[in-house]
């Protein structure tokens, strides 16, 4: 058992480390101590209780996107609308957030943070339906979901959801009600909990039930499962939908817990950070949160690396792509590290662009 | 009954296109002026996007999925900027530019192809990278140096009404572009290469068979298939806007897939859909400049993406498409 752990560690790790090692190359090719550069990495996202809480909740969203995809991965299906889901998630939280008051917080909160994940969930299940229906692959369909999302977002929060108080210029909602706000108790965000507590929950329905196991069954061998009686169909929704719930549940968590309100162009980028994430974690929902506690850390610590160190946060953003690239190439890796048995599977998707 | 089915599709094309240009004749007729300011940008987006969907068309004919088509763009179109903006010349840029573009389809072709990385993951390593990459050398304070490409009058071509303007006094990559489409096709459907090319999309087994190298050619056709998504950044940087901004592809390589699915993967049929969807973006550019109806801008925003959607999802249902029977998998000589 300990020798597979460690077996299903060492891809991610040498990933991890390789990615680290040429971004440490890209920040010297610029003039600047990787060192200086990576030791102010690690103090701005471990130092204090304060540096702890920043890299607690860039690390929620992380774990919710990543899931996302993981949870899709299982059934063979590649969301990459993350994005247009959370920003949808992030806006109807919100939205229930600022729009009811006068109620206990037992019933508020759960209810903006149900609202913003129902709402995602018809986003994402929309991308499933037409996969289901008509063929449409998920990929394109949940790219082009994500900027009529960032439109319908910028437009709710510029227009009928605006808030009207003080200035004007920004599009934005206004403060949730005090009785939405998810709290934070010391360093540690309750929204950060609440996305392991899913991290969980996604681990026990996909091993643990029959519907985890119809999911896997179609990821697995689409042909398979139609013949033994699962309906592909049904099952590649509410994948998506599912899928599209936790992608919103990070955005919700942003509003209700991180920013207090939904603002337009606040939360861009974060949706595509769940692909690597997910990846990292080879789909593995309980692997996802170390790896969006790691590519959190990281961003938690960019803004003090780029003070101390003079080195621009993008870096980050091409240490993740190299991070992609070793773990989707495992290959390269067992050349590298020389280790051939190899345990993991590598990760393969339904391809095609129009086959049911 | 297939016959039957295309001879009536060819039909109900040729009505469209008749219905089309009655309704272009008629606006032009009440206000010339936008119509050709709409047409004008219609061919402007188009270019891209059929670069694009060439790119997509050359590796999806071969068995190979590009959805890394929106970081060679916008990584093409940084190295053209770049390179034009350091030399002073538009021609090194573009070349620049589609060197960029070879480059990665090569690393597209070597992951894919190579490693056997998944072809869907392997792309999206080349768009996160593209994004991390551009923004990470991103120089706010340069600028091109130079004026972007200009238009040429094609003659007294140019003086027709409405089409002059619309396609002959274009810049010099649009008219590139338009040659390109037509070589592309010629090639695709009327040399060995394209042949060959076909073979090992539909069947890689049989074409190894009668001693085509599959893995050879796929990554020749990955590669020359970045030039295109190339020469596309080069146009979008040079041509098109005349400056970088970050992310400045903005989902267009996504919308090429489209495009070239829409097309049914042959040259001719990506750039009828090009203009389809450049006459989305177009629209909805024009909408935005000038508020003449009372939508808020948000919802015209939204216009070619629920377009692609809305295509994608018909084209599925009616059936007219057929993937290359190979498409997304990797060979293994047996």
């Amino acid at each position: 058992m300990n020798k597979k752990l460690f077996r299903s560690c060492v891809t991610p790790v040498a990933a991890v480390a390789l990615g680290l090692i040429i971004g440490a190359i890209l920040i010297a090719s610029q003039g600047s101590s990787p060192i200086t550069a990576y030791q102010a990495m690690l103090v701005g996202g471990l130092r204090d209780s304060d540096a702890l809480l920043r890299t607690f909740q860039k690390a929620t969203p992380l774990i919710f996107g990543g899931l996302a995809v993981a949870f899709a991965f299982k059934a063979g299906l590649f969301n990459i609308g993350g994005q247009g889901q959370l920003l949808i998630g992030a806006v109807f939280a919100a939205g229930v957030g600022f729009g009811l008051d006068g109620l206990p917080m037992v019933i508020h909160l759960p209810l903006a943070l149900i609202a913003g994940g129902l709402a995602a969930a018809i986003w994402g299940g929309i991308a499933g339906a037409l996969k289901a229906t008509s063929g449409a692959h998920e990929v394109i369909v949940t790219i082009m979901l994500n900027f009529v999302a960032g439109n319908l977002t910028d437009w709710l929060s510029s227009s009928p959801w605006k808030d009207n108080s003080g200035d004007r210029i920004i599009a934005r909602t206004p403060p949730i009600e005090p009785s939405a706000e998810i709290p934070t108790w010391g360093a540690l965000p309750v929204g950060f909990l609440l996305a392991i507590l899913v991290a969980i929950i996604c681990w026990f329905v996909l091993e643990r039930t029959t519907f985890g196991f119809q999911v896997k069954s179609v990821g697995f061998n689409k042909d398979a499962a139609r013949y033994s009686g699962i309906r592909i169909g049904v099952i590649t929704a509410s994948t998506m939908a599912i899928s599209g719930m936790l992608a919103g549940f990070g955005g919700a968590v942003e509003s209700l817990g991180v920013d207090g309100r939904f603002e337009a162009g606040v939360n861009v980028g974060l949706g595509f950070e769940g692909i690597t994430i997910a990846l990292l974690a080879r789909a593995n929902p309980i692997g996802v949160i170390p790896a969006g506690l790691l590519v959190g850390l990281m961003q938690a610590g960019a803004s003090r690396m780029q003070f101390k160190a003079d080195v621009a946060p993008e870096i980050i953003d091409v240490i993740q792509a190299l991070i992609l690239f070793f773990v989707a190439a495992p290959t390269i890796l067992r050349w590298i590290l020389r280790f051939q048995n190899q345990t993991d599977e590598d990760l393969k998707l339904g391809v095609g662009w129009g086959n049911k | 009954m297939g016959e039957q089915v295309t001879s009536r599709r060819r039909t109900f094309l040729w009505v469209l296109v008749a219905v089309l240009i009655a309704l272009v004749l008629g606006f032009y007729s009440i206000n010339s002026g936008q119509t050709t300011a709409v047409l004008a940008g219609t061919v402007r987006a188009a270019t891209l996007l059929v670069l694009g969907a060439i790119c997509g068309m050359i590796c999806e004919r071969s068995g190979i999925v590009n959805i890394g088509i929106e970081g060679q763009f916008l990584l093409a179109a940084f190295s053209a900027f770049t390179v034009t903006s350091l030399t002073g010349s538009l021609a090194l840029g573009v070349f620049a530019g589609i060197a960029t573009g070879l480059v990665l389809g090569w690393c597209l072709a070597a992951m894919a192809v190579g490693l056997k990385v998944d072809q869907i993951i392997a792309g999206t390593v080349i768009n996160i990278a593209a994004i991390g990459l551009t923004s990470f050398f991103y120089d706010r304070s340069r600028s091109l140096g130079v004026g972007k490409y200009s238009p040429i009058e094609l003659g007294s071509l140019a003086d027709i009404p409405l089409i002059g303007r619309v396609f002959f006094s274009r810049p010099l990559l649009t008219y590139v572009t338009i040659c390109l489409v037509v070589l592309v096709h010629i090639a695709m459907f009327r040399s060995v290469w394209g042949m060959r090319t076909r073979a090992i999309g539909e069947h890689p087994g049989a074409a190894d068979t009668v001693g085509i190298k599959v893995l050879r050619l796929r990554y020749f056709n990955a590669t020359l298939a970045g030039g295109f998504a190339g020469f596309g950044g080069a146009y979008l940087a040079l041509e098109a806007v005349g400056a970088f901004s970050r992310n400045m592809s903005g989902g267009r390589g996504f919308l090429a897939l489209a495009v070239m699915i829409f097309g049914r993967r042959t040259p001719y049929g990506a750039y009828a859909a090009a203009l389809f969807f450049g006459f989305a973006t177009a629209l909805q550019n024009q909408f935005q400049l000038n508020s003449t109806f009372d939508i808020p801008t948000q919802f015209v925003g939204m216009l070619p993406y629920v377009v692609t959607i809305v295509v994608v999802a018909l084209s599925g249902l009616f059936g007219s498409m057929r993937d290359p029977a190979a498409l997304g998998q990797t060979y293994e000589k047996s």
